[in-house]
């Protein structure tokens, strides 16, 4: 098995620590996430699939617990140190999209370089019109957020989300307000990527179509990994 | 800084009409400012030139002569005799020559000019009218007084036997270029003299009070043999003048007395027109950092997902904070920029427009560089402190909850 990205160890995480109405979401999750994986993340609502995506996201601190993100101790690490990690490791999907209007399709994708270098480079123009041909929006490259659809938006916001080649890209219900059919067309690119680029997938989804199509299925039930199992390449 | 400038800039472009209206508000607000700081400048420096006339910023004069008591007794004792304040008589500052040089090098002073003036008579036919007789080194005295721009008719040459006088007084003696008057002073009977030229000082009394003939001819006739009575100083910066002043004192025994202090109930008129000023353009500099700051406080809320997003992406805190730094020193520089070309226009109208009663311009209007490279970089912290709170805001929103919204 290749090297873990992600490396979480009893990890938990308490909201409202320390006060009356202190809930604890997540008790003891332990769960590691390898190079090429494609996995997805199922439970109920309330679960905790989403705090726990924060969690690997870097984007909520854990109570306790250990994170390792490519063997290096990530939870103790100051803000700017775990941003720069997300701009360098981690690639980020959400369920409505989340492009930014201000800027053209090709602008969005051309971002996170634009975050890494400072400035929109050639090289940069060049790795964003090749991603967006890749989820087929080749004519729609120059046109603003607002003026593509659903679907469209989708791509794009995948397309963002590889833009600096991460390791791992964490999706939450990347299909969530998509037709059944544009559905399918989005898990199908993701799964492309899977594939040519090796990029490891984490997918939070409430589709069991979906999940039945990935490779390991974590299924998380009141704040507990219930059932982590690869499924067989065959099926 | 490319991200945050580019982000900046495609936040206000995206904001439109709020955009429009904060740079808006931002210029009219730096307009007004421009326009009276601009206004009050060129309208105090013509009112000081007005008032101050051909009076220098400042004048070296022979100390006051005092009578001293014989003995100094203890100032208990009663019973001691009055002592009489003693006439001033017509002295010439002393060892005037050898205070040249040190005035010459000392910063600040842009003219010098030595003055040899003193009461007289000047007569046409049965009319006589009494006049302080200037005897002046035309040259030094222009540069000290821009005496030059007065002069209507004529010219400003001084040749033995030239004088020049007022429009007022040559009215009253009935006199043009070229006419033979009298002059003539307590001590000296009196010559005749040629009017070689009129000036206008824009005041009537002005106009009547001054007879000026050359150095020579002026000592000669106030017995100032070789001596002045006055050295008049021009200095480059008007109101920095009664500083100058206090240096110079300490520096001579004569009395040095700035057009501050002569006026000063002209200096007390426009200090309370600078400090009105002040408070005015104070409250209009806070107006606009508010009107700054309320609009980016919006813009926050109204991009708080895609400040989440940008987090999430690895935009770190410090960074989504000068993306709106940037947004309000942007909007600062464009308000600058528009305020400053406006606030010129309008300084120019007003300038057309507001007449004193006789139909001369209230004040000229100047092109002061300074003033609006000032106002721009005024204008840019404005901008930046107005974004402040907004960009604190901005960088602590928690990404998790924000892209949640």
């Amino acid at each position: 098995m290749s090297a873990a990205i992600i490396e979480l160890a009893d990890m938990r995480k308490t909201y409202n620590e320390g006060t009356a109405v202190a809930a604890e979401v997540l008790h003891g999750i332990n769960i590691a996430v390898h190079a090429g994986e494609f996995a997805c993340l199922i439970g109920p609502s309330g679960s905790g699939k989403s705090t726990l995506l924060n969690l690997i996201g870097l984007l909520e601190r854990p109570t306790a617990g250990s994170y390792l993100l490519k063997g290096r101790a990530i939870q103790q690490a100051s803000d700017d140190e775990r941003t720069r990690a997300r701009l360098e490791t981690l690639g980020f999907v959400f369920q409505f999209h989340h492009l930014l209007p201000a800027f053209s399709a090709l602008e969005n994708v051309m971002l996170p370089g634009l975050m890494r270098d400072g400035a929109f480079t050639r090289q940069q123009r060049a790795n964003a019109k090749q991603l967006l041909s890749a989820v087929g929006l080749a004519d729609a490259m120059d046109k603003p957020p607002n003026e593509l659809s659903g679907g469209m938006q989708q791509r794009v916001a995948i397309a963002r989300a590889l833009a600096l080649a991460p390791d791992l890209v964490l999706a939450d219900e990347p299909t969530g307000n998509l037709d059944t059919h544009t559905a399918d067309e989005v898990f199908a690119l993701m799964r492309r990527f899977n594939e040519t680029k090796g990029t490891a997938f984490l997918l939070v989804t409430h589709d069991p179509r979906l999940a039945a199509r990935c490779d390991r299925v974590i299924e998380l039930r009141d704040g507990t990994i219930v059932s982590d199992a690869a499924r067989a390449e065959t099926a | 800084m490319g991200f945050e400038w580019t982000v900046a800039l495609r936040f206000l472009r995206e904001g439109g009409m709020q955009t429009l209206l904060i740079v808006a508000g931002t210029t009219i607000g730096i307009a007004v400012i421009v326009f009276i700081t601009g206004f009050l400048g060129d309208l105090q420096r013509d009112l000081i030139k007005r008032t101050l006339g051909v009076q220098a910023h400042i004048v070296i004069r022979p100390a006051e002569e005092v009578a001293r008591r014989l003995r100094d007794a203890p100032a208990a004792t009663a019973a001691l005799p009055q002592v009489q304040a003693r006439a001033q008589r017509l002295r010439s500052v002393d060892q005037w020559q050898s205070l040249l040089p040190a005035l010459e090098v000392a910063p600040g002073i842009r003219a010098i000019s030595p003055i040899a003036a003193g009461p007289g008579i000047i007569t046409r036919g049965d009319v006589n009218k009494t006049v302080s007789i200037m005897g002046i080194v035309p040259a030094p005295y222009v540069a000290v007084t821009r005496f030059n721009d007065s002069i209507v008719a004529g010219d400003l040459r001084l040749d033995p036997g030239d004088v020049l006088i007022g429009t007022d007084l040559a009215k009253d003696l009935g006199v043009g270029v070229g006419d033979k008057v009298r002059l003539a002073t307590p001590i000296s009977p009196g010559d005749a003299y040629q009017v070689r030229g009129i000036y206008d000082l824009g005041m009537r009394n002005l106009n009547r009070a001054y007879a000026y003939v050359g150095l020579a001819p002026a000592q000669a006739m106030h017995a100032l043999p070789g001596g002045v009575s006055s050295i008049e100083l021009a200095v480059d910066d008007l109101f920095g003048a009664e500083k100058l002043a206090a240096r110079l004192r300490h520096t001579m025994p004569h009395e040095v007395e700035s057009w501050m202090q002569a006026n000063p109930q002209l200096l007390a008129g426009l200090n309370n027109q600078t400090v009105m000023t002040v408070l005015i353009r104070f409250f209009l500099a806070l107006v606009v950092a508010i009107g700054v700051s309320s609009v980016l406080v919006v813009a926050v809320v109204q991009k708080t997902k895609e400040i989440g997003i940008l987090r999430a992406m690895g935009a770190a805190r410090g960074r989504i904070m000068r993306v709106f730094l940037f947004q309000g020193a942007l909007i600062g520089a464009s308000g600058a920029l528009l305020g400053c070309a406006a606030g010129y226009t309008l300084t120019f109208v007003m300038s057309d427009i507001l007449r004193s009663s006789d139909g001369t311009r209230l004040f000229s209007a100047r092109l002061e560089p300074q003033l609006y490279l000032y106002t721009l970089l005024a204008a840019v912290v404005l901008g930046l402190l107005a974004a402040v709170m907004p960009a604190r805001r901005a960088s602590r929103l928690d990404p998790a909850q924000a892209i949640r919204i």
